[in-house]
């Protein structure tokens, strides 16, 4: 998912304390919020935006081409399948903890109406200089500036440290595409690689994984047929067996989900894996140099 | 969550799936009693870990005296780290078949799968290496449910015969267990056919998603919870994510991948990190109770601390380090790396309360922790 200035956001929870927060986070930003739902606050204004009841009502009376939601755990399906059934391009989900079958569902609704779905458990998205949703610091001028290196991460914090390296380095993004630490996400680490790779501002990418699951070795296929140059890191390499770290997808079982399964598939397909962040530098400059 | 055996198959039979007759006891004596009233039955430990039986965890016996016998060997003995507290004591039943059946998350196709195998009672793992072919899989879409027609089919290459229709019913139900209760994973291994044509589940492994917890108390407080170290409990109890290891030196960060990146970059300059600790999303304000666990292990030589705020502040959770770090006066050296949202407040904060100043990066002060623990 790619947020673009013209794209016209609805947001999900807008009332709550972090939906006013973020929400003005945004707008100040430049991402362009069209309306909010609450259904016991449709009908009143809140961050300058209609309030509506409904994701159904606001595509019928105000349109809008991707959702965020700032909606608790358990709640979340029911605001997502509205949203859904709305039609709009995308949705994102920021919540952590939301129930996996619950997930399913919104998953299954979105592949039948063809709605790319961002997260659960994300800190959103941002294209430095036009938009950005969920809560990033996208206004962090040494966390973010426009350029040509595309980043993928499964996590909020470690993501922005990239995003610090790349800027330090002297180099911008094209777009963070943050994809969320649960083990059943809408966009994968390929879907997010795909898009980077189709989109013509991106020059380069970076790619921060982690242990668990087999998502980053499903990325390397489609990397090794990519020409721009991909600079990977994976978290959780000293990480206990049989342990969820932090973050629900990241956990190992027996020998899936492994560090070294993700290195090795990665390397075999070109990309360069870095041993800790601090090599990012180097390796950027070294790699990417010429191309951003 | 993983549930025990004793605690997995009541949501088996609420489906009406068949399980043998038999009750969990706690004492060598009331296996015997509950044996003599069964005939030849099986002594299971009930422990919430697989190969129970590779460990010597579970036994035939063919009187009470024996039933006895066992179940005094078993309760107390240790399996995968989990002491044996109480035994299943059931009734043995007379096979003629062994299958495998599951319901469990696939990842891939963003949904629930079911999985059947005529090679029953071997790891799952052996049977997908060794004879993929006799692994029958099915994706289920959640939204549309799963048809028994649909099922018939997929069990068509098993020639089942006679049974088909039974086993057909029993995948039906299983995936009723699953959809119902929040299952990551339910497992039926072996799901036998019996001498005289009964479709019964031996044994049952649950697990249940932990963000379901919250909607299936009464399910869940049936599991078994994950065994905790009383510093991890206290994790919990403060609301933050602590996971003890063997290390010394210490590690705070925000956010479970910077925290997991702070424990590799200890162990690539050749330090063991003493603990996982993240205090990222809402828990960023709790930097001080964060603070007060990691050095109440005693094990802890060094600490590095490692803020990339985003959503998470670096001046709140500086000011809290800080702040706990004035008042507890510990022994040991700390190291910081400060980026990110309102890193220039903390930076400042820092030099003037501890007139100390952060290291340029994760890596220098993750190091500099390594070197200072030796």
């Amino acid at each position: 998912m790619i947020i673009r200035r013209q794209d016209r956001v609805l947001v999900q929870g807008i009332t709550g304390k972090q939906g006013t927060f973020w929400t003005e986070r945004m707008q100040e930003y430049g991402t362009n919020v069209v309306a909010g739902v609450n259904p016991k606050k449709a009908g009143t204004t809140h961050c300058g935006v209609p309030v509506m009841a409904t994701a159904v009502d606001t595509m019928s009376e105000v349109g809008f081409d991707y959702s965020i939601l700032f909606i608790p755990p358990l709640l979340v399906k029911g605001a997502a399948l509205d949203a859904i059934e709305a039609g709009p391009k995308g949705v994102c989900i920021l919540t952590e903890h939301v129930p996996v079958q619950d997930i399913m569902y919104v998953m299954s609704a979105a592949k039948e109406r063809g709605v790319q779905i961002l997260g659960p458990n994300t800190a959103g998205c941002v294209t430095p200089g036009e938009a950005f949703l969920g809560f990033m610091p996208a206004f962090n001028a040494n966390i973010f500036q426009k350029g040509h290196i595309g980043i993928i991460s499964r996590s909020g914090s470690l993501g922005t440290l990239f995003s610090l390296n790349v800027v330090s380095a002297g180099f911008g993004q094209s777009a963070f595409i943050g994809i969320g630490g649960d083990p059943i996400i809408g966009t994968t680490t390929r879907d997010a690689l795909i898009a980077l790779d189709q989109m013509a501002e991106t020059k380069a990418v970076v790619m921060v994984g982690e242990i668990g699951g087999t998502m980053e070795e499903t990325a390397a296929e489609y990397a090794a047929s990519m020409s721009k140059p991909i600079v990977a890191y994976i978290a959780g390499g000293a990480a206990p067996e049989g342990k969820k770290m932090g973050h629900a997808g990241a956990i190992v079982v027996g020998d899936k989900g492994t560090y070294k399964s993700k290195r090795s598939s990665l390397e075999a397909a070109g990309v360069t894996v870095l041993d800790t962040p601090a090599g990012a530098v180097s390796v950027l400059r070294e790699r990417l140099g010429a191309a951003a | 969550m993983n549930f025990e055996e004793h605690a997995a198959k009541p949501l088996l039979r609420a489906a009406g799936i068949a399980t043998p007759e038999g009750k969990l006891v706690s004492t060598a004596a009331e296996a015997g009693e509950i044996a003599g009233g069964l005939g030849p039955c099986v002594i299971k430990a009930q422990v919430p870990t697989g190969k129970r039986g590779k460990a010597g965890g579970i036994k035939l016996a063919d009187d009470a005296a024996t039933a006895k016998r066992y179940a005094n060997d078993i309760l107390g003995m240790e399996i995968a780290g989990h002491r044996v507290e109480s035994l299943l004591v059931e009734q043995q039943v007379p096979i003629s078949r062994e299958f495998y059946a599951a319901v469990l998350t696939n990842a891939a196709s963003k949904g629930p799968i079911i999985l059947f195998s005529t090679e029953g009672g071997m790891d799952i793992e052996e049977v997908a290496a060794t004879s993929p072919d006799s692994l029958l899989q099915l994706e289920v879409d959640i939204n549309k449910g799963v048809e028994p027609a649909v099922i018939k089919s997929m069990l068509a290459p098993a020639n089942l015969g006679v049974v088909e229709t039974e086993v057909t019913q029993v995948l039906s139900r299983l995936y009723d267990v699953f959809s119902r209760n929040d299952a990551e994973l339910v497992e039926v291994n072996p799901l036998v056919e019996t001498q005289d044509g009964r479709i019964i589940a031996l044994d049952c492994k649950f697990s249940m998603d932990d963000s379901g917890l919250p909607r299936q108390h009464e399910t869940a407080a049936t599991g078994t919870p994950e065994k905790l170290s009383e510093l991890e409990e206290r994790g919990v109890e403060l609301g933050l994510k602590y996971i003890e290891l063997d290390g010394n030196v210490g590690i705070l960060a925000n956010g479970a991948g910077l925290t997991m990146t702070t424990m590799d970059v200890v162990s690539y300059y050749g330090g063991k990190p003493a603990n996982f600790l993240e205090i990222g999303g809402e828990s960023y304000t709790k930097a001080k109770p964060a603070l007060e666990l990691v050095l109440s292990n005693p094990s802890v030589k060094s600490l590095v601390v490692n803020f990339c705020g985003a959503f998470a502040r670096c001046d709140v959770m500086t000011e809290g380090i800080i702040d706990a770090w004035l008042e507890l006066e510990p022994d040991i050296p700390i190291f910081f790396s400060i980026h990110g949202t309102g890193d220039v407040e903390a930076i400042a904060m820092l030099k003037q309360r501890m007139n100390m100043d952060p290291f340029k990066d994760m890596d220098s002060a993750s190091k500099a922790a390594v070197e200072a623990a030796q």
